[in-house]
């Protein structure tokens, strides 16, 4: 949905009035539609200021006026197939020549023309929008009932049990450690049950880690060379 | 009750959730006494207080879900389920309300909040009798709460979009099932949070 702008032409470009639409409007049938039209013109927005719309129906060669804006006086069609249809939101003040169709048919298939003209500014191009009417499927009932129970409810059980999955893993983790420590001290324990007279303070985890690997090798060797072994193991 | 463990730690509510078993050494247990004592009494106030807030706002939301009474308007009410008119005397004619989308959800998040309370009491009774001591009725308050807001929710898109299936007309009011499920929402908010600070005590 691209705006047509105005290529300026001519020596003076801006001594021209420019008027935008969107290329391409789409619409669902029995819903309502802005068809906006603004303008940019060099002179001052005057009293004498008018706004035309018309339109030409797909597959026909004619174009019929459907709207006017003269003398601040907006006039709607009234007679013709968008009588009580149409709706006039624009605002010359404000450079804006929009309409709204109600009640979208699919006879309203076609293309629509906004003219602006200020005078004394009335050089220019008026542009062109084409409207395209779909048709709406409607959903069942039910469906978006049922869909916001099920998703809701399926969000809620996820979320549920992601909790109690990490609170599971995270408790297992801990019982790992816990028990990996105790082993630990246990091992400790014995070997220093084993030296009756000296006894060090209970080390952090990390030395108690190191200590048991010096000890398993100070046990072997231990067993090969006796009592000063224990002596240089004290010192640690 | 002297020999017992000491009652409070900070952050408690102050009063436990069920009787305690008699320590070694102290007091009588509540039935084999045959007289009730203080503490184990109002334990007992507390946890019937709570049970029957909690049946409240059941019930509160089973009647605003299921009466289609949320606009009055002279003898016609409407929604959410069906739209009906007293004709001469005590006959109705009720037709099923309108299949928009919003009224489609407002029903969805009724029927939600419903679910998620009932499910909450049921988890109560669970946790009541499997959490550790000193533990928190956590899965139940959060149930409660979601409850609380899925009728939150419904009732303002309800308030909010009510106009896209009805003509707005001068004589319409609000039923009394819609001040019902207003009425719900702070109380199940507030059943909610009870149960987030409830500690469960042996």
């Amino acid at each position: 949905m691209g705006l047509t702008a105005l290529p300026p032409t001519g020596p003076s470009p801006t001594l021209a009035i420019h008027v935008y639409t969107p290329r391409e409007v789409y619409g669902t049938v029995g819903s309502h539609v802005t068809l906006s039209c603004s303008f940019w013109s060099s002179e001052w927005i005057s009293e004498d200021i008018s706004i035309t719309w018309h339109f030409q129906a797909e597959g026909s060669r004619d174009s019929i006026s459907i709207f006017h804006y003269a003398k601040g006086q907006p006039y709607i069609d009234d007679v013709g197939s968008f009588k009580e249809r149409m709706e006039w939101v624009g605002n010359p003040r404000r450079k804006d020549g929009s309409i709204v169709i109600h009640n979208l048919d699919y006879t309203d298939n076609g293309t629509f023309t906004c003219d602006v003209k200020n005078p004394p500014d009335i050089v220019g191009k008026s542009s062109q929008v084409t409207l395209y009417v779909l048709e709406k499927v409607p959903t069942r009932y039910g469906v978006v009932l049922g869909s916001i129970i099920g998703g809701v409810l399926l969000l809620v059980a996820l979320l549920v049990a992601v909790v109690y999955l990490l609170r599971f893993c995270w408790l297992r983790r801990q019982a790992v450690l816990q028990r990996r420590l105790s082993a630990m001290e246990k091992g400790k324990l014995q070997r220093s049950a084993k030296d009756a007279s000296k006894r060090s303070r209970q080390p952090p985890v990390l030395y108690a880690m190191l200590d048991h690997s010096r000890s398993a090798k100070a046990a072997a060797e231990k067993k090969s060379k006796g009592a000063p072994g224990e002596a240089r193991k004290d010192k640690k | 009750m002297d020999a017992s463990p000491p009652r409070g730690s900070p952050g408690e509510m102050g009063e436990g959730m069920l009787p305690r078993r008699s320590g070694a050494g102290g007091g009588c247990p509540v039935v084999s006494c045959g007289v009730v004592s203080d503490t184990t009494a109002r334990m007992l106030l507390l946890l019937l207080g709570i049970i029957v807030l909690h049946v409240t706002v059941l019930v509160l939301l089973f009647v605003s879900t299921i009466v289609s009474q949320w606009l009055v308007n002279g003898g016609q009410t409407a929604d959410l389920w069906q739209n009906c008119t007293s004709g001469t005397g005590a006959i109705f004619q009720c037709l099923t309300s309108s299949t928009n989308e919003w009224l489609q959800s407002v029903q969805a998040m009724m029927i939600l909040s419903v679910i998620f309370s009932v499910l909450s009491l049921f988890l109560f009774f669970c946790q009541l009798f499997t959490l550790t001591k000193g533990g928190r009725f956590y899965l139940t308050g959060i149930f409660q709460i979601l409850a609380g807001l899925c009728v939150m929710s419904g009732a303002a898109i309800f308030t909010v979009r009510h106009t896209d299936w009805h003509e707005a007309s001068e004589n319409t009011s609000y039923g009394f099932a819609y001040i019902l499920a207003w009425l719900a929402f702070p109380l199940a908010l507030a059943s909610g949070i009870i149960y987030v600070i409830l500690r469960k005590r042996e």
